[in-house]
């Protein structure tokens, strides 16, 4: 198809001619084409047709994901903010909110990672303090493929400085995450930055502009060339032509982001602030369109005094570029001057562009010329919606076939092996790579099942976790959202904290794809059901499609990052042994459930079989056990079963400090490695044991006493078998497989 | 043979450092500083003494190692005189 | 006592160093933007972690520039207190107020983790709380900790017992294994000839609270607060 368009209705552009190709390269079908055109009446200028590219986009406008998001809960007694603003807000009580968010950066990450990843960090903290909200954590889900994989050691050291640069030098502490490796990511690499912020409950900031009249002011770092099309090249899959696409990469730039985020909070305080949007990806165009969408205002631009860094920028460039480090505002009209004054203070750029209108249009002018005349809501609040067409994959039923599961030969020697693959090794190489404790609020670090932060001022903590696993959710991706819920409530239980919230990262290959979209539709129906069944509310997210190289889809990634209230921290128990003598209290039913399981998929290469059963009841009452238990000071460990089962669980309890521990397990063979749910170990002193048993049965959790804690050695009696091994040999092999695998 | 190699952010990209750098210069006296670029330079003592195959080697060493040319631009001057 | 904790643009920790001073010690603390000239009659003055300028060019090296520095200068030549934690020990080095320079960590990347501290000069305002030999453990958390001096700066400095700090073992040993960042000697800290100058890597503000785990870095901070006027009047009366 192609458009001839001799004169078009803005002057100073060259004569529009659309062809196929254009259109292609800004992401947009036929036929969207053709609803631009009915919205406005006539053909696009060449401003207009990338300005709704960019809205338009997969990244931007969830088009082919918004019709099942519908489906998550998002509404609960904590909730002040659901989804639709950039972060979502909770209320964590003492009169303070919390607000948080996760958001992916595969795709610049995958074509470079220290840039990728910077810029992944520096956009969530964006859309934190875009709330009103000071960032106090950060945490990063990073999946790589595997690390022989070519460029993986590059792709992984890139990621981790990127992330450990940012984070430091804008003094927010990164205080945990999950790092998985898998060979389905071999082609694709995905980093989701997962950010929390706080602010006094009445002193919020939203994106929605009002006001006839208000000034539109533009502060930060000036306006280049970057990641034109970046939300474009996120809505795209890979292929063997993506390593030239050099202009998109951002540079992050965390110093001016630090005095950024300082200018903006002390700006809120003066009042004069009526709406503020941080500009993320399609840069000034979504910051300014949606804020106005959302206000149901007009909005009118004058580009000539946009900030820029180089010459000779035009229109089309100005409106889409995704130069870093970037705030639109609304002032109140008349106080601008107060802002303008705080942001000099800092040394940032500072300009008024604009004004708000009550056109419902906006309306861009540059060198005198009109470039863009477009009505707003049509482009934010009614972009096209897709409902792709979904199926089951045909081998669904084979792969559902139950494993055959080989009985371990040598309990120990297992154990060493699992405990020295990448997946299960101490990831300490990484975070201690991040500054975890700056900001003093770091009351437990990365290691953990969650961290835990101090709100200062009161005895209360914000507990955080980011859970997920890809290979249930490719065998079966209903189970495995049901799963990644369950766990992260189980790992917040574990910190003694009550969930308020969740968001997630939906990471999935190419939705045109019916396999891939009814993998979507699954994994958000799963998680529904269980973020419905365990109270916990979806409050803000992001969705990564097109996460596939040459075809090659990656897992369903659903990352579920959970936000929890700890009562009184000074309860906060464990998650390794810590005294001799404790008493060892495995709660929650066993099994044999092997599908997907550790054991099977990294010593035998099989991933077969339905994924553990999620009982959504059970895992309701084992939260509410622990919960109970740590608030009453019962128990100085907690750590729950997940990945690797029963045995991996007290490995890794007698790891964090080097004390062993002599148990009698309650099951045999492979069975110590089966992945059954609803489960969890905790250590108590032998004085309270009867407590936590009685306490277990009245809440209807079956509960063993293992045996204590202690000695320099794990025993384990498990059946006619014992294992015995030197916490010192196990602690060496499960510290130094990392960096040993990265070559270090 | 010696050569100099030397690394700088592409001209497109952003400049944090430079941008700092030159914010600094106009605070400590040097306003008409218009725009800093930092970059790198590495001095390479060459075994050969063939010119076009150093430059070859030279620019080789630029593309695999020491730029990363999604970010960074290079430049390699064989400089005059031998070895010291 | 009026301490005061000096903010530049990028400064992260002085947020922690206020929160100690005010909150847990209480004692009346300010701020002090990097552009201010006069340091509103504070005696204890504290340059704080964080990364000041984004660590561009040389860590601390565009923040020794910065106009409050002078009178920071002119304060320590009076003989009032200093003290530069992490990022504010790299801005007193490039500003001269102590010798030598930081490196990058040998080992190249950013570390975030427990050490282990010998204290080896006790009697100054700082350390007047600690016993001689005592060792401390403090968090570090930085990329460019390696303390470097030529040979006959680094012979003077420990002839004149100004290295306050070295980094041991558990046990007390000063061992390379116990060395973070590969820093000459294993220094962590030192002091100005007149020993109102002390500057050290590893971040005290971050274990001052017993909810946190860990209280060995109060004793540094209070030992200062406790000094100050007494110090100050006495170099009044010198000058």
């Amino acid at each position: 198809m192609s458009v001839e368009v001799s004169q078009t209705s803005t002057q100073g552009e060259p004569a529009l001619r659309i062809t196929p190709e254009i259109l292609k390269r800004h992401g947009m079908t036929g036929e969207e084409f053709e609803r631009l055109q009915k919205i406005l009446g006539r053909d696009p200028s060449w401003t207009e047709l990338g300005i709704t590219s960019a809205l338009w986009s997969e990244h931007c406008s969830y088009k082919s994901s918004k019709i099942y998001l519908r489906e998550f809960p998002t509404t609960g007694p904590h909730v002040v903010q659901g989804p639709g603003e950039n972060a979502g807000i909770v209320d964590i009580g003492h009169g303070w909110v919390a607000a948080f968010k996760m958001e992916s950066h595969n795709h610049p990450s995958f074509i470079e990672p220290y840039q990728g990843s910077m810029t992944g960090v520096g956009g969530i903290l964006r859309d934190i303090f875009t709330m009103g909200a000071r960032p106090i954590a950060c945490m990063d889900a990073l999946r790589f493929g595997e690390i022989d994989a070519p460029r993986m050691r590059f792709l992984i050291d890139g990621v981790v400085r990127g992330i450990g640069d940012y984070g430091n030098c804008v003094g927010i502490p990164t205080i945990g995450g999950e790092t998985g490796f898998h060979r389905c990511y071999n082609g694709n690499i995905l980093v989701n930055a997962f950010a929390l912020g706080i602010a006094r409950h009445d002193k919020i900031f939203h994106a929605r502009a009002s006001g006839a009249g208000n000034p539109v002011l533009y502060a930060g770092s000036r306006t280049g060339r970057d990641g034109i099309h970046g939300a474009t090249m996120a809505s795209e899959s890979f292929d063997a032509g993506s390593e030239k696409k050099r202009p998109t990469v951002q540079v992050g730039d965390p110093f001016t982001e630090k005095i950024l985020l300082e200018a903006c909070l002390e700006a809120m305080r003066t009042g004069a602030i009526v709406a503020i949007q941080d500009m993320g990806a399609a840069g000034l165009t979504s910051s300014s369109f949606e804020m106005a969408g959302r206000g149901g205002t007009g909005l009118r631009l004058d580009l000539d005094q946009v900030p820029l860094r180089e010459p000779g920028l035009t229109p089309y460039e100005m409106m889409l570029s995704e130069s870093q480090e970037r705030m639109v505002l609304v002032a109140k009209k008349g106080r601008e001057e107060e802002l303008i004054k705080v942001f000099r203070r800092w040394g940032l750029e500072v300009a008024p562009i604009g004004e708000i209108t009550d056109t419902g249009r906006a309306v861009l002018t540059w060198h005198g010329d009109t470039v863009a005349d477009i009505p707003i809501q049509p482009l934010t609040e009614e972009a096209p919606v897709y409902r792709r067409p979904v199926a089951e994959p045909s081998d669904l039923a084979a792969r559902w076939q139950a494993p055959e599961v080989p009985a371990p030969e040598d309990l120990c020697g297992t154990l060493e092996k699992l405990l020295g693959t990448p997946e299960f090794a101490s990831k300490s190489w990484i975070w201690t790579q991040y500054d975890y404790s700056v900001r003093t609020n770091t009351v437990q670090g990365p290691g953990g099942d969650a961290a835990v932060l101090l709100l200062k001022g009161t005895p209360a903590g914000i507990a955080m976790t980011s859970d997920v696993n890809p290979v249930y959710c490719y065998l079966d991706p209903r189970r495995g959202g049901m799963q990644a819920v369950a766990e992260a409530v189980r790992n917040l239980a574990c910190a003694g904290a009550e969930p308020v919230g969740l968001t997630d990262c939906l990471n999935f290959g190419n939705p045109e794809n019916p396999e891939i979209s009814w993998q979507f539709r699954e994994v958000v129906r799963g998680m529904s059901e269980a973020c419905t069944a365990l109270g916990v509310p979806v409050i803000s997210g992001n969705v990564s499609f097109y996460n596939e190289t040459e075809g090659q889809s990656i897992y369903p990634t659903p990352t579920v990052g959970m936000v929890g209230v700890v009562p009184n921290v000074a309860n906060l128990p464990d998650p390794n042994f810590t005294r001799a003598g404790d008493r060892i209290v495995l709660l929650g039913r066993g099994g044999s459930e092997f599908g997907g399981a550790a054991y099977l998929r990294l010593l035998h290469d099989i991933e077969q079989g339905r994924p553990p059963a999620v009982d959504l009841d059970a895992e309701l009452r084992l939260a509410r056990l622990l919960r109970e238990l740590i608030a009453k000071s019962l128990v100085r460990t907690a750590h729950d079963l997940s990945e690797g089962g029963f045995l991996i669980s007290l490995a890794e309890c007698c790891l964090g400090r080097g004390m062993g521990a002599t148990v009698t397990a309650p099951y045999e063979g492979a069975d110590l490695f089966s992945e059954t749910q609803a489960r969890a170990l905790v250590a108590c002193a032998p004085i309270v044991v009867e407590r936590v048993l009685a306490a277990a049965e009245e809440a209807g959790v079956p509960a063993v006493d293992l045996g204590e804690t202690g000695g320099g050695e794990l025993v384990v009696r498990s059946g006619s078998d014992i294992l015995r091994a030197p916490v010192a040999t196990l602690h060496e092999i499960w510290s130094t497989a990392l960096p040993k695998a990265l070559g270090l | 043979m010696k050569a100099r190699v030397t690394v700088y952010p592409r001209r497109e990209i952003l400049d944090p450092q430079g941008k700092a750098i030159r914010d600094a210069l106009s605070r400590v006296g040097f306003p008409g500083v218009e725009d800093v670029r930092a970059g790198k330079s590495f001095e390479i003592q060459l075994a050969t003494a063939d010119p076009a195959a150093a430059d070859r080697e030279l620019k080789e060493m630029c593309e695999k190692l020491l730029a990363n040319t999604v970010v960074e631009d290079y430049s390699v001057e064989i400089l005059a005189g031998d070895r010291p | 006592m009026k301490c005061g904790v000096v903010v530049f643009p990028g400064s992260n920790c002085d947020h922690d160093v206020y929160h100690v001073l005010k909150h847990v010690l209480e004692q009346d603390a300010t701020f002090l933007w990097h552009q201010d000239e006069s340091l509103k009659g504070c005696e204890l003055i504290v340059l704080p972690g964080g990364f000041s300028y984004g660590d561009y060019l040389r860590a601390g090296a565009l923040a020794a520039l910065s106009p409050v520095m002078a009178a920071v200068k002119r304060h320590a030549e009076a003989g009032g207190l200093v003290l530069g934690i992490c990022n504010g020990f790299q801005v007193l080095l490039e500003a001269g107020l102590l010798p030598g320079a930081m490196r990058r960590n040998a080992s190249l990347r950013f570390q975030c983790k427990d050490v282990f501290l010998k204290t080896e000069r006790t009697g100054l305002p700082f350390t007047r709380k600690l016993r001689e030999g005592q060792v401390l453990r403090l968090p570090i958390a930085h990329a460019e900790g390696n303390y470097e001096d030529f040979p006959e700066a680094l012979d003077r400095l420990e002839a004149e017992r100004r290295v306050v700090f070295r980094y041991c073992t558990e046990d007390g040993d000063v061992t390379a294994a116990a060395n973070p960042n590969g820093a000459a000697r294993n220094i962590a800290g030192i002091c100005n000839a007149a020993g109102n100058v002390l500057g050290l890597m590893p971040h005290p503000e971050r274990c001052s609270e017993s909810v946190l785990g860990n209280t060995d870095g109060l004793a540094l901070l209070a030992g200062a607060v406790e000094v100050a006027r007494g110090v100050l009047a006495a170099a009044g009366e010198r000058r």
